[in-house]
């Protein structure tokens, strides 16, 4: 039974991406990140010295500042800062540049459902295009429970109101394998585990193991996607100084 | 070297040495949570309240209840507010002056949890339809800070509610809501009571919650502070009584989480929701039995 969406998507399929480096002039690194019209911008200013107060200063100390599209920033925002900071403990290498800190500054342009898992691949890419030390990409993907125990991802605002339960997953990218498809499937042991796992909603365990196999099919594309995106760069910088 | 020294210089590999023994610095196995005490009715000029601890971590839970004109668009629902306080004499991370960087993440979580899981029915709170309706405030302080904070604030919260008196009211001439004390409730009763029967509140599904540290291969349930400081990974479910799943929120951290993992922190989750039920129900019987 395949669930009918508003805007004539399928249940696995995600809103049009779009991923734009270096936009702006006086930050380290800076990304947007589109997925339909879900828009963030982020900037990545650091290393800076010293690390904040109760901080390991053996480790670099990574800063998030979330600021809405508008108003005041409340509680929900405070605990977006909150995953997105430990999300990106994650994925960056923080013994690198020990007694540092690096802000990332996430700017909501517009915000049409899927915000957070938005905000992580944005400042996923902007750390990237700061040329911070990553161990691997994350990438974030959203889930929804229909009324009907059906999966569907990518939800925007609208789903996510009417949707009973939802499932924000992130991943790390999956493995660029230079062996053929065959010896891949032998390898599949190598189980890609969550960074992170935030859910709304009250759901039965076998639900969100489902969500959960739904995500982990889906971050394939999205971290070719973003493979695609991050290198073109480093290709025209190549071909520039030769 | 002295076992004291060893524990501060390298607490990393002195935890790793007791979990490869499947002990814990104090004591208890891997998959065991702490010694977990409910008293209800802790304090005395609060509608309902509870004092809940988990080994040292203890949060009291207090809710007051005011008389407030529903919403437009939800004229026969009363309203929860929910708030989670961490004062400087909980922890030493926390400094006066300046608020603690988790409490409005716990306030936001419990908020989420305690609305979406549908334990309270805000129908319930209504008094009077369009006109007036019960405001829930929740205040929970955490007195001390020893790890697992979520798991005790939302058992505090859970057993304030179970223990919530509904006072009565009634309608004077005017159309407004008058307390009914109780002491010249008899001089008052010909101005029947609007909310006799609802004295209680229904309490549907009751979630409860388990903080679970993953480690390597380890999983440690219910962990304290120290552990939660040395091994950053943690990993909280919130299943009701019925199982379902309420929330399993696992907020980054320096490791990942297998799909195994994560059953069989749901699978601990399970066996500590019984737990925590059962001591929930003791306390509330030996309080009617008082």
């Amino acid at each position: 039974m395949e669930a009918k969406r508003e805007d004539g998507r399928s249940a696995t399929q995600m809103r049009p991406l779009s991923c734009t480096r270096s936009i702006l002039n006086r930050a380290h690194g800076s990304a947007s990140f589109s997925q339909g019209e879900t828009k963030i911008l982020a900037a990545v200013y650091g290393p800076k010295a010293g690390t904040k107060k109760n901080e390991n200063p053996e480790k670099a100390c990574i800063e998030v500042i979330w600021k809405p599209k508008s108003g005041q920033i409340g509680k929900v925002e405070k605990e977006y800062e909150m995953i997105l900071k430990r999300t990106l403990q994650n994925i960056c290498i923080l013994n690198v540049h020990p007694n540092t800190t690096t802000s990332i500054i996430i700017q909501v342009v517009n915000d049409d459902g899927s915000l957070l898992p938005c905000a992580i691949n944005a400042a996923c890419s902007a750390l990237v295009d700061a040329g911070i030390p990553l161990k691997y990409l994350a990438v974030a993907i959203s889930c929804c429970l229909s009324e009907d125990e059906y999966c569907v991802l990518d939800p925007n605002k609208l789903e996510e109101r009417n949707m009973k339960a939802l499932v924000y997953l992130v991943f790390r990218n999956s493995i660029l394998s230079v062996l053929d498809e065959e010896s891949v499937e032998v390898g599949e042991s190598i189980e890609n585990g969550i960074i992170t796992s935030v859910t709304h909603g009250v759901m039965s365990v076998n639900n969100y193991f489902q969500c959960l196999e739904q995500g982990r099919a889906a971050i394939k594309p999205l971290s070719d996607f973003l493979r695609k995106k991050l290198r073109s760069k480093v290709q025209n910088d190549v071909s520039v100084a030769g | 070297m002295e076992v004291d020294a060893f524990r501060r210089l390298f607490p990393l590999r002195f935890h790793e040495r007791h979990l490869l023994e499947s002990i814990r610095p104090d004591g208890r196995p891997l998959g065991r949570a702490r010694d977990t005490t409910i008293a209800l009715g802790a304090v005395a000029s609060a509608n309902g309240s509870a004092l809940a601890k988990i080994g040292c971590t203890t949060m009291l839970a207090a809710v007051k209840l005011e008389v407030m004109t529903p919403k437009a668009e939800s004229p026969d629902e009363g309203c929860i507010v929910i708030d989670f306080h961490m004062p400087p004499i909980c922890s030493p991370l926390v400094r006066p002056g300046r608020p603690a960087e988790a409490a409005p993440v716990i306030t936001k979580q419990l908020t989420d949890i305690i609305l979406s899981s549908g334990m309270i029915d805000l129908k319930e709170l209504s008094l009077v339809s369009g006109k007036a309706a019960w405001m829930a405030y929740l205040d929970i302080y955490c007195l001390d800070a020893d790890g697992a904070l979520f798991d005790a604030a939302l058992l505090s919260a859970v057993a304030a509610f179970s223990h919530l008196q509904i006072p009565v009211v009634s309608l004077n001439d005017n159309g407004r809501i008058v307390l009914l004390s109780e002491e010249n409730s008899g001089a008052m009763w010909e101005k029947e009571p609007v909310n006799k029967e609802k004295r209680k509140l229904k309490l549907d599904t009751l979630p409860f919650s388990l903080t679970c540290v993953l480690h390597k291969n380890y999983i440690l349930a219910d962990p304290s502070a120290e552990e939660e400081s040395i091994m950053e990974t943690y990993l909280t479910v919130v299943l009701d009584s019925s199982m379902q799943l309420v929330s399993l929120n696992k907020p980054g951290g320096p490791g990942l989480a297998q799909t195994s993992a994560i059953q069989d922190c749901v699978a601990l989750t399970i066996q500590r929701v019984k737990e925590l039920q059962k001591i929930l129900n003791e306390a509330i019987s030996d309080m009617e039995v008082d």
